[in-house]
């Protein structure tokens, strides 16, 4: 598991290690694109901006689906991971706002017991 | 969320469930001690709404709560983000049913309103809570989670180039 993790990270600290590369991070994160859209936004060879994105492919930073003669290049799994992320931070949250919630709904429910259920308003 | 009998026992983690059951929708579940009628109120009365609906430990403060629940009321709720900064929470009451069931838009996005609907199904003096978020499409959704998971990209990328600098000069 830890080897696992160190490589993840190695590869993706060898992919990052380029500024390029990282620019097609920060393009890719705000809408996906193909790999001719790539290489002429970074002013490359088609060649060129092949091998960037194989090793982004390889970090699991980004991944690529062909359709057609295009192919379109997405940010990787990571995104998927940050999406659990996302739903578990939302979920905790959750949890506390409704620890609060039980909270005062036991409180009205004494005061109820309390005023002995005489009419509600 | 299933491996419940390694684990050690932490009810509250497993009490709140959050899951996107499908490309536009979100859905927490939940289940309070205490009847339904009492939940609802605590849902639709500003002053126990209020109390609750931040977290202790989420540093924002709720500065105001206007509810007008009934069927096409409006609520707003407006928050202090930051010294400077103040957001507000709005839309309108679609369904008001007490104590079972209220939707309401949430408008303050873009395009067409994310639509809530919360459903509260009592049983045995206990309540269980629906809380189910439809967003207008899979993309409002995606860019909702991405607003806050991918905004921190630019900046991380930004201080390992930084770091790259230092390293080659210290090289």
């Amino acid at each position: 598991m830890v080897q696992y993790s160190d490589a993840r990270l190695d590869a993706s600290f060898a992919a990052l290690s380029d500024a390029t590369r990282r620019g097609i991070l920060e393009r890719l994160g705000r809408a996906d694109a193909s790999i001719t859209d790539l290489a002429e936004a970074f002013h490359m060879t088609l060649t060129g901006m092949r091998k960037h994105v194989g090793v982004l492919e390889q970090a699991h930073l980004v991944t690529t689906r062909k359709v057609g003669r295009v192919r379109t290049c997405t940010l990787g799994p990571r995104r998927l991971e940050d999406e659990t992320a996302w739903i578990e931070r939302q979920r905790r949250l959750w949890d506390e706002r409704f620890d609060e919630l039980e909270r005062i709904v036991g409180e009205r429910r004494r005061k109820e017991q309390v005023d002995g259920r005489t009419q509600r308003a | 969320m299933d491996a419940r009998s390694g684990r050690e026992a932490t009810p509250t983690q497993e009490r709140t469930t959050m899951e996107r059951t499908s490309e536009r929708e979100l859905v927490v579940t939940r289940t309070i001690d205490g009847p339904a009628q009492i939940v609802f109120d605590a849902w639709t009365e500003p002053e126990l709404m209020k109390r609750w609906w931040v977290p202790r430990s989420v540093p924002i403060t709720l500065l105001s709560c206007e509810m007008d629940v009934r069927v096409g009321g409006t609520y707003r709720l407006v928050f202090q983000v930051d010294p400077t900064t103040t957001m507000a929470f709005f839309g309108r009451y679609l369904e008001v049913s007490p104590p079972s069931r209220l939707v309401w838009t949430n408008e303050e996005g873009e395009g067409d309103p994310v639509v809530t609907t919360v459903t509260f199904d009592e049983d045995q003096g206990r309540t269980r809570l629906v809380v189910h978020d439809l967003y207008p499409s899979k993309d409002a959704l995606d860019a909702a989670i991405a607003s806050e998971s991918v905004a921190g990209w630019p900046e991380m990328l930004d201080q390992l180039d930084e770091l790259l600098l230092e390293l080659s000069a210290a090289g």
